[in-house]
């Protein structure tokens, strides 16, 4: 029989591997193996560009990778057959730069299994706390030098040192699972691939601090996420893992309903309790007066995931890792114009150079800047790439290291587009309570609409910058205070465009359709007809010239031109001979 | 109250519930009602202002029927820079419909959203709740017409 050397086969079932047809293979696989061969629904290795991804275990213990396994091109009967094509190998840059640590198990087991994960070592660390004492616990925690993984990089052994410290009836923790920042999913995977691991760094913390009620706040838009970490809690109780010391722990899963101020921690309070989740002033901070008014403390997913492994390892090993300020490693979600994209666990000191090129396989010659930390965050250059990755290094460049999402900009791409983009998102994410955020990042976003749209003045870019730091400083929360970042990094690292959309009127990028035009070469065109007749609105005459006050700047001409000859150009210049270098060329 | 919204009940009483009390509605009814917020304010003793004060107040709470089809194109930043206002254009052309809106038929609503966390697939794009990566235009009109021919 074809399949008689393996034992087990494990197919990727997170999100991602989902979406790119990860179902359809698994149903594919269990119609062809027979009952002895174990197919298994693991999560995510980190290899998005390669999913669906399918590995193999044999009965000498080999474990052998297929990529891009389809349930239509041929992989599958690789696959079954042990054969070589589909198979996949780690890029070897990124096999040197990585560090797996935190993310050991994903992929590795079935993500709703309590066995497994006890076989791999799981609950050994909480074994390890109960027999020692929760003060041990925080010193090992604050000895670790762990720093707070959701952007604000507070060290989580003096917040659990606070809340050690309250005497109330019932103490809470909240498990920060509401990861809004557009471009980031180190959470999600990390709950959809081992959501044990999270809970057992929650319940080290709950034994720690004496917490009694422990929420997990988790975003709608995550169901698998939910119903995995769901299969878990319930074996929790199963196993009365949740009793610690005589006390019986409550575990209850909030969702979220898509605010982005929620991941605030005094907002997401305010939605635990049932309210409109709008930050309030600190002091009283949680751990004084948090959830119901009892001493609360927030962790985010992350956090939580490192905790089961300082314990293992105990804080000082786990402290060799890192640069002086910030230990240990730190989960990227890597996307954007870059080659490999995926998640990413590397150890903090790394520089982004190596992220993006080595790890990330981005062509030096095609990236212009990255976007760390979402719309909190900022812009960076590719002149300053060499820097290491750690929570002050990347604030002194105006960025922040944020939650993790890392974006890769090519330089096909426009600064100030990209800096409307994230205006946009926070001027409407806005919870209004203070006037600078609610008033002043929407006349900060009408101001990009205007520079984008080829209206704007110099009075804009100045305007942009005086009420940035106004915004900055008249805000309550994080969101206000980090929503002028991405507008002033781009200000201060790519003022030149700027300068060129308000005083030359045009994108060098040709991203912003007001400044551009879309020509057809009619030197290479083969007149073919595909441009006129797909085009919604008729803008392409018969003798192919495209008349640019119809047409909508929707790209399907280029799209559908089979000889590449429409593209984008600088308004009002029709089409350049040179145009694909100038498409391409920057400043 | 009416036993049409008789299944609140599994969400409790304390107010605390308020946001999951209406995620059931959402769930069981598609949206959410006048009468759906005057059961909710009569069911955990609060005002019908305060339940609509929770309601627009979050994103994923919709006053409208939606159509049987929900497509949410994802404009995350990883999805924003490789062209989903672009995809998000084609099938507005598509279906005649702008984000927020339902066609004439109720089979289809648009919405875009912030991020659906399948970023190294971008750009992307769910139909109530399946994620379609790597769209371009042609596999974006496929993937409506499909839906359409399904019903």
């Amino acid at each position: 029989m074809a399949d008689s050397k393996i034992k087990i086969i494990r197919v990727g079932t997170a999100s991602c591997g989902i979406a790119a047809g990860s179902d359809e293979v698994l149903k594919a696989i269990r119609g062809r193996v027979s009952q002895d061969v174990s197919v298994e629904e693991v999560g995510c290795i980190g290899h998005c560009y390669a999913e669906p991804i399918v590995e193999v275990v044999t009965s000498s213990g080999e474990e052998i990778a297929y990529s891009n396994v389809k349930a239509d091109n041929g992989a599958i009967d690789s696959v079954l057959s042990l054969g070589n094509e589909f198979r996949f190998e780690i890029p070897r840059a990124r096999a040197q730069k990585e560090c797996i640590k935190v993310t050991r198990l994903a992929g590795k087991i079935v993500p709703t299994s309590i066995e497994e994960y006890k076989a791999n070592g799981g609950y050994s660390a909480l074994a390890k706390s109960l027999s020692s004492t929760p003060e041990w616990v925080i010193d090992e925690v604050k000895r670790s030098g762990l720093r707070g993984r959701g952007g604000g990089g507070f060290p989580t052994g003096n917040k659990w040192h606070f809340l050690s410290l309250k005497k109330a009836d019932e103490k809470i923790m909240i498990c920060n699972a509401d990861e809004g920042d557009p471009g980031a999913f180190m959470d999600r995977s990390m709950m959809e691939c081992v959501p044990h691991q999270v809970l057992e760094g929650m319940l080290i913390g709950a034994y720690a601090t004496g917490a009694t009620k422990l929420f997990i706040y988790c975003r709608a838009e995550y169901p698998l996420a939910i119903k995995n970490l769901s299969a878990a809690i319930k074996q929790i109780y199963e196993n009365k893992l949740n009793v610690l010391d005589g006390r019986s722990l409550e575990i209850i899963i909030k969702e979220g309903a898509g605010a982005f101020v929620c991941g605030e921690e005094t907002a997401m309070i305010a939605s635990l309790e049932g309210k409109r989740g709008m930050p309030r002033f600190r002091p009283p901070f949680p751990t004084d007066r948090g959830w119901m008014s009892f001493p609360t403390l927030i962790n985010n997913v992350e956090t939580f995931a490192n905790i089961p492994l300082i314990i293992s390892e105990g804080g000082d090993e786990y402290a060799k890792l890192g640069t002086l300020t910030s230990k240990g490693t730190k989960l990227f979600a890597l996307a954007g114009d870059l080659k490999y994209p995926g998640l990413i666990e590397v150890p903090m000191g790394i520089t982004l150079g190596e992220i993006v090129f080595d790890i990330g396989g981005a062509d030096r010659d095609s990236v212009k800047a990255v976007q760390t930390g979402g719309p909190s965050g900022g812009c960076i250059p590719v002149e300053h790439f060499d820097v290491a990755v750690d929570y002050d290094s990347l604030r002194s460049l105006g960025a922040i290291m944020g939650s993790g999402g890392l974006i890769v900009i090519g330089k096909e791409r426009c600064m100030v587009e990209t800096a409307r983009y994230f205006l946009d998102f926070t001027h409407r994410e806005s919870c209004g309570k203070c006037t600078f955020c609610r008033v002043g990042t929407k006349r900060m976003f009408e101001a990009l609409e205007r520079i984008t749209g080829g209206s704007g003045t110099e009075d804009d870019v100045k305007f942009l910058e005086q009420m940035g730091p106004m915004v900055r400083k008249g805000s309550l929360c994080g969101l206000g205070q980090t929503a002028p970042n991405p507008v002033l990094s781009t200000l201060r690292y790519f003022r030149n465009e700027y300068d060129d959309h308000v005083k030359k009127r045009q994108c060098a990028a040709f991203q912003c359709n007001a400044l551009t035009d879309v020509a057809i070469d009619q030197k290479n065109c083969i007149k073919c007809k595909l441009c006129i007749k797909n085009c919604p609105v008729n803008a392409v005459s018969d003798d192919f010239v495209i008349d640019n006050s119809k047409c909508t700047r929707c790209n399907t001409c280029i799209e559908v031109c089979p000889k590449n000859t429409i593209h984008r150009v600088k308004r009002g210049e029709g089409y350049y001979s040179s145009s694909p270098e100038v498409k391409n060329g920057q400043n | 109250m009416s036993s049409r919204f008789a299944f609140l009940s599994e969400a409790g009483m304390d107010r605390s519930s308020l946001i999951k009390g209406l995620q059931l509605v959402q769930k069981k009814e598609g949206f959410i009602s006048d009468e759906a917020i005057s059961a909710v304010a009569g069911h955990f003793a609060m005002s019908e202002a305060e339940v609509e004060g929770v309601v627009s107040f979050y994103a994923q709470f919709k006053r409208n029927k939606p159509g049987k089809y929900q497509l949410s194109v994802c404009d995350g930043t990883a999805c924003h820079i490789k062209g989903s206002s672009l995809i998000q254009e084609w099938i507005s052309m598509e279906l005649g419909i702008r984000p927020g809106e339902t066609d004439t038929d109720a089979l289809f609503s648009l919405e875009t959203v912030a991020c659906l966390g399948c970023c190294s697939l971008a750009p992307v794009m769910s139909i109530n709740g399946k994620v379609f990566g790597k769209l371009d235009r042609k596999g974006t009109i496929k993937i409506l017409k499909d839906y359409r021919k399904n019903g």
